[in-house]
């Protein structure tokens, strides 16, 4: 039975992933323990919080955000490139976009579009200043990504400015012009909620069919792959290393270009100093959990964003919601050691199944 | 040869995974304080063997007998009490560890850790001859040396049976000729050895029993004095051995790929490929002869296009190479068989089908089509329908052995690995193949059939660079034969008059100029 279920790639993901979160459950329930809650109490309290339609509705606006800055991320890591930068490149490309679509009036549909354009110029941008110093200068991209993101921090501080391209929002905030009614996206609604959902969601999905496409039907996706694979038989094969560098690159800052997006044009119409950040790091774990697939990227990202909702909860019963954090981060490191046992032993599984089929041609 | 009992007696072994059979009646009597060899082709079942042996894996069937008494091993732990060790292929050392710690690391209950454990290393080496400096760190020892570390590890947990696994694949001649030194060694203070290999010559050397598996099973037994490399070949592949040979030529004068004057620099500006002038004409097989690491790697990248050229001229037929990427020069008619198959041949963790769109992204079948432009351009999907068909015409075409083409490439043996990149290689009429050496490491039934492949394309007008170490395949399957030092083409023989000898000599810059 186990031997059948590993043979699949898929389902040797699955496993992992449900391993991992029992696991995490586990250490989560430790932990309350010792801390003198009940365990079974607080998950129930939880999980009739987060199934709650506001929390829903809360739950996969977030999950958006999250998916596409998984996405953005799991471009780069299919040809092991680490765009440590998605933070960085989301805040820029959401100030610049903002600023845009409040400063242009434009019919709508066309409103939108433009400033998702420059949303995805300005991210590809700033991605492209870590891959041109990668391909010319041999910079690791870890690090000018990283560093990238503090640049960026400074650009939007300076920029966000009364003077330059921000407006006075409330007595305590400072942000661009809001964007009027024609550049807005109207949301979806939900029944039980007042609160809409974002129709960015949609965009965002398209683009998970989008990265399923290109990575595995194109020519341009399998060069990429093998890339990741093997970097010396892709260059055998006769894959420019370096051009796929800079277009993996852009790419990934082309999507963390949207991150911004559902917030942007579903909520805040706005970008202001309360806009969200850290997206781009709650991305990376996010992408390792779905293993950098866009189907498991997307249950990581509704975990992720359901944890987060539902902790809400916590801070009612007296429990410190931070609880959260720590089954987060216990799920994150058992999958990635839990992925590597599992991928071992379907190794194993693969050799010996060939072996096997082989042997019976022998015997 | 003893009289006393056999130190391990494996009777009717079989081992079966899920619905088939991996080894089947294996019997072998091993006596005490002999070396004795177990050959057989890669993928013949020797490994699974060994790790019934070795407590790794239980049979389903079958006995193992040790010093006479049948005994059940259900762990290496267990094999270990019985005084079974094992060296493994892939050392298993602790590169920041000395060799003390090394050794004493996981066995501290024997003689503890520190005076004691040093004494008895000490004592060992100096009685099998070990050489072993106990406080050497593991990082500065050499590959020889490591083996050797790896053998008193196992002898000091008290083995008195090794198990070798192709202790020499990692090893340089001289390190062989120590190896077999040591086994002698230990051979003669009483212990008993069990050496896997598939290098006959070794064999032949320093066993003093030879049982062949082929297929699974055992096929027979010998004495090394009664049997030649070639009829113990033989029994492993349960046929006639292949020889290396062209018949008729086949060379015309239409060249097809032209060097000239090619100089590759390395980093520090030293010449690695140097002044390097051929041509290869259709129908030609020009093999390079050289010690490895004299530009050889070099060479063959500059053609491909993976290395920048300082200066000179790579032409294929009366088209310009030079400066073109290495895809269009693959579009243009390389065929490319890399060295290392697995980090430059194949995907590992990808399915054998997409292993077959490696290296050729931009061609049919691998690609659809573009509708626009008459069609005669790559269009930017994969087509998987068509590379699955292709890649289940290779499979077939090229006997490559594997119950599908959805399983990984990691998954087959060297011998099917290799079986599977010729295939791929040869499809889309290359008009030039590079083989980097082609048959290395594949067992002797794929060796056949990768010569058999080069033949017949060669007679199909294929042009052919051959680089191979192993010089009985060179002369054979080569017409024209240069030689290679230091970057530079020292000499050219002709292969239908040389000996191994007398290029081995030319290799080594021993003699000047050619021996024709």
């Amino acid at each position: 039975m186990i031997y059948r279920l590993m043979r699949r790639p898929w389902t040797r993901t699955l496993v992992a992933a449900v391993v991992a979160l029992l696991f995490s459950i586990v250490i989560t329930s430790i932990v309350l323990q010792v801390s003198g809650f009940n365990p079974p109490s607080t998950f129930q309290a939880m999980f009739d919080f987060g199934t709650d339609p506001d929390s829903i509705v809360n739950t996969v606006n977030r999950a958006a955000t999250y998916y596409l800055s998984a996405l953005a991320v799991a471009i780069g890591f299919r040809m092991n490139l680490f765009n440590i930068g998605v933070d960085g490149q989301y805040r820029v490309a959401a100030m610049l976009a903002a600023a845009a679509g409040g400063a242009w009036a434009l019919p709508a549909v066309l409103h939108q579009v433009v400033i998702i354009v420059v949303a995805v110029a300005a991210g590809g941008a700033w991605a492209a200043i870590a891959a041109v110093l990668k391909v010319t200068r041999g910079v690791s991209e870890v690090i000018s990504t990283i560093m990238l993101n503090f640049i960026g921090s400074g650009l939007i501080a300076y920029l966000l400015n009364p003077s330059r391209l921000a407006v006075q929002l409330g007595p305590n905030n400072i942000g661009t012009k809001p964007i009027s009614h024609s550049g807005r996206m109207p949301g979806i609604t939900y029944p039980g909620s007042e609160l809409k959902i974002y129709s960015f969601v949609i965009i965002a999905v398209l683009c998970g069919i989008g990265f399923w496409y290109v990575i595995n039907r194109t020519r341009f996706g399998f060069d990429l792959r093998a890339t990741g694979l093997s970097q010396t038989a892709a260059t055998a094969s006769g894959v420019d290393a370096r051009r796929m560098v800079v277009i993996a690159m852009v790419m990934s800052g082309a999507i963390a270009g949207l991150v911004g997006m559902p917030q942007l044009l579903g909520g805040s119409y706005s970008y202001s100093l309360d806009f969200p950040t850290g997206i781009g790091f709650t991305g990376i774990g996010i992408a390792l959990l779905g293993r950098n697939n866009p189907v498991g990227i997307a249950f990581a990202s509704l975990l992720w964003a359901f944890l987060d909702q539902s902790s809400q909860i916590l801070d009612f019963n007296d429990i410190p919601k931070e609880i959260v954090a720590i089954t987060q981060a216990a799920v994150l490191l058992s999958v990635v050691v839990v992925y590597e046992v599992v991928s071992r032993v379907g190794q194993r599984i693969d050799q010996r199944h060939v072996a096997a089929q082989l042997g019976e041609v022998a015997a | 040869m003893s009289t006393t009992l056999p130190a391990v007696e494996l009777h009717g072994i079989t081992k079966r995974f899920p619905g088939v059979v991996a080894n089947h009646d294996i019997d072998i009597e091993v006596a005490e304080g002999t070396v004795h060899a177990i050959v057989g082709e890669n993928g013949a079942g020797k490994s699974t063997l060994m790790k019934i042996l070795y407590g790794m894996q239980r049979p389903d069937e079958g006995t193992i007998k040790v010093a006479g008494r049948e005994v059940s091993l259900h762990s290496p732990s267990d094999a270990i009490a019985l005084g079974i060790g094992m060296v493994h292929q892939h050392f298993m050392l602790a590169d920041n560890l000395t060799v003390l710690e090394n050794v004493v690391l996981g066995a501290e209950k024997l003689h503890g850790i520190g005076v004691r454990a040093r004494r008895r290393i000490e004592e060992i080496s100096r009685q099998y001859g070990l050489g072993v400096e106990p406080d050497r760190l593991v990082e500065r020892l050499g590959v020889g040396a490591r083996q050797r570390v790896e053998i008193l590890k196992v002898l000091y947990r008290g083995a008195k049976i090794l198990i070798l696994d192709e202790p020499t694949a990692v090893l340089v001649p001289h390190e062989v000729d120590e190896l077999f030194g040591n086994l002698r060694d230990l051979k003669r203070e009483g212990l008993t050895v069990i050496f896997i290999s598939h290098k006959l010559d070794e064999v032949l050397s320093v066993a003093d029993t030879i049982t062949v598996i082929r297929r699974g099973t055992t096929v027979d037994t010998v004495r090394p004095g009664d049997v030649t490399a070639r009829q113990l070949a033989e029994l492993m592949v349960g046929s006639e051995l292949p020889v290396p040979e062209l018949r008729e030529s086949t060379v015309t004068d239409v060249p097809v790929l032209t060097l000239g004057h090619l100089t590759v620099r390395d980093a520090s500006g030293r010449a690695v490929v140097d002044d390097v002038s051929l041509t290869i004409h259709e129908g030609e097989i020009l093999g390079i002869a050289g010690v490895e690491g004299n530009g050889q790697a070099e060479l063959v990248e500059a053609i491909m296009g993976m290395l920048p050229i300082e200066s000179g001229v790579i032409r294929l037929g009366d088209q310009d190479l030079t400066g073109m990427p290495t895809r269009r020069r693959r579009e243009e008619g390389i065929g490319f068989i890399p060295e290392d198959r697995q980090r430059y041949g194949l995907l590992l963790d990808s399915p054998l089908w997409e292993n077959r769109i490696l290296g050729h992204q931009t061609r049919p079948p691998n690609v659809k089509r573009a509708w626009r432009r008459g069609g005669r351009r790559p269009g930017a999907l994969i087509d998987r329908q068509g590379a699955r068909r292709d890649t289940e015409r290779i499979v077939a075409e090229y006997d490559v052995r594997t119950p599908s083409i959805d399983v990984t490439a990691g998954s087959l043996s060297g011998g099917n690995q290799q079986k599977l990149i010729v295939g791929r290689e040869m499809s889309s009429d290359p008009k030039l193949l590079i083989a980097a050496h082609p048959t290395r490491g594949v067992d002797v039934g794929a060796q056949s059939a990768i010569w058999d492949h080069l033949r017949n394309a060669r007679a199909n007008g294929l042009a052919v660079l051959l680089i191979s170490a192993d010089l009985d395949e060179l002369i054979g399957m080569s017409d024209t034969l240069r030689v290679i030092l230091r970057g530079r083409l020292v000499g050219s023989a002709d292969p239908a008059t040389i000996t191994p000898d007398d290029l081995g000599s030319l290799m080594t810059g021993a003699a000047e100029g050619s021996a024709a």
